[in-house]
């Protein structure tokens, strides 16, 4: 009789929907409006790569070990380098990373000896081309250079 | 699949005054087939005749490939062959590989792998939850689910930098401490969740026309169940005791006090209880994970097999050395073969893992619960409405990357 009368007067219907009605509230909003308010990622947040420089002498930290290349399960770091007869040491010449074949692993930045190579928050890495993705030397030092619109 | 193609089920001629029988194919792109599972049907008006699930168009050659990785690297692998339950997946390799090594995890990163192992669980049936409701119609429940799972996906972020692919449970330990201030974010959804699993037993369990989608259907006798292989929640439901967790421990599940929901319904809705009441066990054993939680490193004292500290890789040159040979090399797990099981949210995982005491695996197999689950499937659907299939593939939660790996 009880779930008969429930039934009836549609409590369990009234019930669902004062479930949903709470959720209007403004408080309870879970969506973000993207563009004009940014998500905030987490400290450790894998992103677009970034092959560090000196921050006083603006030289690269990459001692051109090679071990990134190898750490990589997709093998899409390549390092060229050459052997400096001066120093003794391998001058890094150039570096590409290629965004489009990357998960994001962070394997290559646990492999850095010298933390040159890192992952770091920055999210936004669409690009029209498929060969805008292949970063080289100057994108990871300096960042991406999106296409600026404007109105 | 090409001989599934020429079998007669797809080309039968109807004949002369016989009921004429449709063959309808449901996916791959189906939506309630939940990724890219096709079942050719063969119906008799609404009524289905014979089901027969095709699988392998999410083959992506996983387990071929982790023969071509180092053992480290094929961490990134184990993510995606069950994008819902990445964490489990790590898990149970890690230990596959620790088993081969011999090598014993300090009790703090055991907690941890607990914690986010459960933490994955609760993550994994909030997703079954929503897609499932959302089949059956009940569409408010998607919504709810994403927004308590999207708190479960910022603490994995957290953790590891990655919202899914975490790669974050590792030979030998965590591939990192956990973050400062890690503790907030559980504990303040260990506070929260109890209440919003209420809220979803509010609006489904008086609700007429999910009880009516859902009581009496998807019943299969358990020896049948227990022949084909189907683990997990379905076999709870069907009211046997079977976990990974309670009868073989791993990762010190032994010390944590939990239950091992079951039901006797053996129907959908059985399926859905025992899932609900995981989901209340996986937060007690997260609490005592947090409130248990030992002092001490996070992954072993193991030169050869962990990469070594950032700060004593800088400054002692042997600890350079081994950081070298670990990345170039791989880790030299010794020759012998290993099977690992644990229980992911879908059912039992197993790995088989062989080593020739090289830096790559010699096989790497994964006995994947999706694939038993979806065993049962023809079974389940005979002489069912359509409409019950949609209800039955649901309960049996399985994901096609799992599947087809």
């Amino acid at each position: 009789m009880k779930r008969f009368l429930r039934r009836f007067l549609l409590l369990d219907l009234l019930e669902g929907l004062w479930v949903t009605f709470r959720h209007q509230s403004p408080d309870q909003i879970a969506t973000e409006q993207y563009p004009s308010e940014r998500p905030a990622v987490s400290e450790r947040y894998r992103g677009a790569p970034r092959l560090n420089v000196h921050p006083e002498t603006q030289e690269t930290l990459c001692i051109s070990c090679n071990l990134c290349a190898v750490a990589c399960p997709e093998n899409l770091i390549v390092v060229g380098s050459v052997r400096n007869p001066e120093t003794k040491r391998k001058d890094l010449v150039h570096f590409t990373y290629d965004l489009s074949r990357c998960m994001f692993c962070g394997l290559c930045e646990d492999a850095c000896p010298v933390d040159a190579l890192e992952l770091t928050q920055d999210f936004e890495l669409a690009s029209y081309t498929r060969e805008g993705l292949i970063w080289d030397r100057q994108a990871l030092e300096e960042g991406p250079r999106p296409t600026q619109y404007r109105q | 699949m090409s001989e599934t193609i020429t079998e007669p089920l797809l080309h039968q001629e109807p004949e002369a005054g016989a009921t004429r029988r449709m063959t309808l194919n449901m996916g791959p792109q189906h939506p309630s087939t939940h990724g890219v599972l096709r079942v050719v049907l063969e119906l008799d008006g609404e009524f289905i005749e014979k089901a027969r699930p095709e699988i392998g168009y999410l083959h992506t050659g996983i387990e071929k490939q982790c023969e071509a990785l180092n053992w480290q690297q094929v961490i990134t692998l184990t993510d995606r062959v069950d994008y819902l339950a990445n964490l489990s997946n790590n898990l149970c390799y890690s230990l596959a590989v620790e088993k081969l090594l011999g090598l014993e995890v300090p009790p703090k990163a055991q907690f941890l792998r607990v914690l986010l192992a459960e933490l994955t669980r609760i993550n994994s049936h909030l997703v079954w939850l929503g897609t499932h409701a959302l089949d059956l119609g009940a569409m408010t429940m998607f919504f709810l689910t994403f927004r308590e799972r999207e708190d479960l996906l910022r603490i994995f972020e957290m953790f590891s930098g990655q919202r899914l692919m975490t790669s974050y449970i590792r030979p030998g330990g965590l591939a990192l401490d956990p973050p400062r201030g890690w503790e907030k974010p559980v504990r303040a959804f260990l506070e929260d969740f109890p209440s919003k699993i209420d809220e979803y037993e509010s609006l489904l369990n008086a609700n007429p026309i999910w009880l009516q989608r859902t009581q009496g259907i998807g019943i299969l006798p358990v020896e049948e169940m227990l022949e084909i292989g189907i683990t997990g929640p379905l076999i709870r439901a069907a009211g046997i005791p079977l976990d990974a967790r309670k009868m073989t421990p791993y990762s010190s599940y032994e010390k944590f006090d939990f239950k091992v929901p079951t039901e006797t319904g053996n129907d959908v809705f059985a399926r859905y209880t025992v899932r609900m009441a995981e989901m209340r066990e996986s937060l007690k054993i997260v609490r005592q994970a947090l409130e248990g939680m030992p002092e001490g490193p996070t992954r072993a004292e193991a030169h050869r097999v962990v990469l070594p500290e950032r700060e004593k890789m800088k400054t002692q040159m042997e600890a350079l050395i081994y950081h070298f040979k670990i990345v170039t090399e791989g880790i030299a797990v010794p020759e012998g073969e290993v099977f690992q099981v644990v229980e992911s949210p879908r059912g039992e995982l197993g790995y088989y893992v062989v080593s020739d005491g090289s830096g790559k695996p010699l096989r790497v197999h994964m006995r994947t619960p999706s694939f038993g689950n979806l065993q049962g499937l023809p079974n389940l659907v005979e002489k069912r409405q359509i409409s019950d299939s949609i209800a039955i593939m649901g309960s049996l939660d399985f994901v096609l990357g799992d599947c087809d790996r």
